[in-house]
């Protein structure tokens, strides 16, 4: 697919296929279109040309097929006079039909005892958690998490990696867009990188440290941006 | 599409602007009712005012409603919801929540000082007028993501119907004075919601004898049955038409 805004072009020609039951990263610098391509996949954000399709059918101007996928953005917005219990309770309602509740995360981040908080007066991280808590409420297939544990604290983007391992385990896809060397080599099996809106490699990191010769991931991407890839 | 209508209202309940509105509509029209001495005048005067703050209120409610609401709507565009559902939920739920605050504040003072078929066209009018500037505001709104810009361009909206368009027209009329200008400025008329809302109401009252040949070409056109239909028919062209167009930019947007 290919996006520009303006005369920015924030996605060149991206052609890219994922498997289930793994957990891609998409990493590069700021601004490569991490977040633009993630966006795209929601249907948020519209490419200029291209198709994206999930399970060989397209996604472009539909949108049943966002109940397949459970988002959790990177700076979650939320209605600021609205309480926790509200915000949740309204998603849950207005998704009334999907039966399978998954509130394993409401649980572990005891959301409960502060539902009656604005979420105008929430700090990042408890946002997060809601974002957190919110995407992966309808059991979808796909998850896409936006750089998940950036304002987590420690013990919160423990219990976060947990639930991505364990989704895993269940067959689904997991797409993290992180800057974050040692948790994307904790959780994840492969790894995109995208520079200046195109990918630049997608390989496994077994692969990747196989190449560069490296025992840490960290070091084997850097290694490829300062050299250039050669596969 | 109800259960996000139901939302956008709580939302708005909760601001508790709308009931600012209702009770400055209420104050207002029983405090013109009771100077105008007969209900024709107390209906004369009310529509002058209608006519110039519904608008205006309308517009810039319905705008910074929009702007406030990005949150919620960034939050439904995630979910599998139609995004045209999701603008028109917005829509529907701040013209129903304006319109209703108008029937109350105007239509109950109306029934009790002047029910009749003439307040029944102004109540009827300010809803309309109502559904159109949310239109207009929401327009504006979907045009660009800079809230000052928005709210400016809304204004420039209001300020264009309410007063400019009319001294355009004036001048027009006074210019070109030497023709007979009859058919023209009804369709001037129908280029401006306000203008023909301000003729539907007027019309219903006897102060149309004192204006002229025009006055009378109007009586005879929206006098009948099918002139009032038509007449009403464009003032929902002028809802419909603003509504679709940002409903369709609104869909085809990043966010």
């Amino acid at each position: 697919m290919h996006k520009s805004y303006g005369k920015l072009q924030v996605l060149r020609d991206v052609s890219v296929e994922f498997g289930t039951g793994k957990v891609v990263s998409i990493i590069g610098p700021n601004g490569a279109g991490k977040t633009t391509m993630s966006k795209c996949i929601l249907g948020m954000v519209l490419p200029d040309s291209g198709d994206i399709q999930i399970n060989g059918q397209s996604v472009l101007k539909k949108y049943a097929y966002r109940s397949q996928i459970g988002y959790m953005p990177q700076i979650g917005k939320y209605p600021e006079n609205m309480k926790i219990r509200q915000v949740i309770e309204m998603i849950r309602d207005i998704r009334k039909k999907e039966k399978d509740v998954d509130e394993e995360l409401i649980g572990l981040y005891a959301l409960e005892e502060i539902y009656d908080k604005r979420m105008g007066a929430l700090s990042g991280g408890t946002k997060q958690k809601v974002s957190a808590a919110l995407a992966f409420m309808f059991n979808p297939p796909i998850l896409i998490l936006d750089e998940p544990t950036a304002g987590l604290d420690p013990i919160a983007a423990e219990i976060l990696k947990a639930k991505i391992l364990k989704e895993k385990k269940r067959g689904k896809l997991i797409l993290i867009t992180s800057h974050i060397m040692s948790e994307i080599e904790e959780v994840s099996d492969e790894v995109l990188c995208l520079v200046d809106g195109s990918i630049k490699f997608y390989e496994s990191i077994v692969e990747l440290k196989a190449h560069t010769q490296e025992d840490r991931l960290s070091r084997a991407v850097a290694k490829i941006m300062n050299e250039g890839y050669h596969p | 599409m109800n259960k996000i209508i139901k939302y956008v209202l709580l939302d708005i309940i909760k601001s508790k602007i709308i009931i600012a509105y209702t009770v400055f509509l209420l104050l207002l029209s029983i405090g013109l009712f009771n100077l105008g001495g007969s209900p024709d005048k107390g209906i004369l005067s009310l529509l002058n005012l209608v006519l110039l703050t519904v608008p205006l209120i309308s517009i810039v409610f319905a705008t910074t409603h929009f702007y406030n609401s990005y949150e919620f709507i960034e939050l439904m565009v995630a979910q599998p919801i139609n995004r045209k559902k999701i603008f028109m939920s917005e829509y529907l739920g701040v013209a129903f929540s304006l319109s209703a605050a108008f029937i109350v504040g105007v239509g109950i003072p109306v029934i009790i000082f002047s029910s009749g078929l003439t307040g029944f066209y102004l109540v009827l009018t300010g809803v309309f007028i109502t559904f159109i500037f949310v239109a207009m505001a929401f327009l504006a709104s979907v045009i660009t993501r800079d809230k000052a810009k928005g709210i400016g361009i809304a204004l420039l909206l209001w300020f264009y119907f309410a007063l400019i368009y009319d001294g355009i027209v004036l001048f027009i009329l006074y210019a070109f004075s030497d023709y007979p200008l009859e058919y023209a400025t009804l369709a001037m008329t129908a280029l401006n919601p306000i203008d023909l809302g301000r003729i539907i109401v007027l019309l219903n009252l006897d102060v149309s004898a004192l204006m002229g040949y025009t006055g009378a070409l109007y009586k005879s056109i929206f006098g009948s049955v099918w002139g009032m239909a038509t007449a009403f028919g464009l003032l929902l062209l002028w809802v419909l038409i603003p509504v679709l167009s940002s409903r369709r930019i609104f869909a085809r947007r990043d966010l």
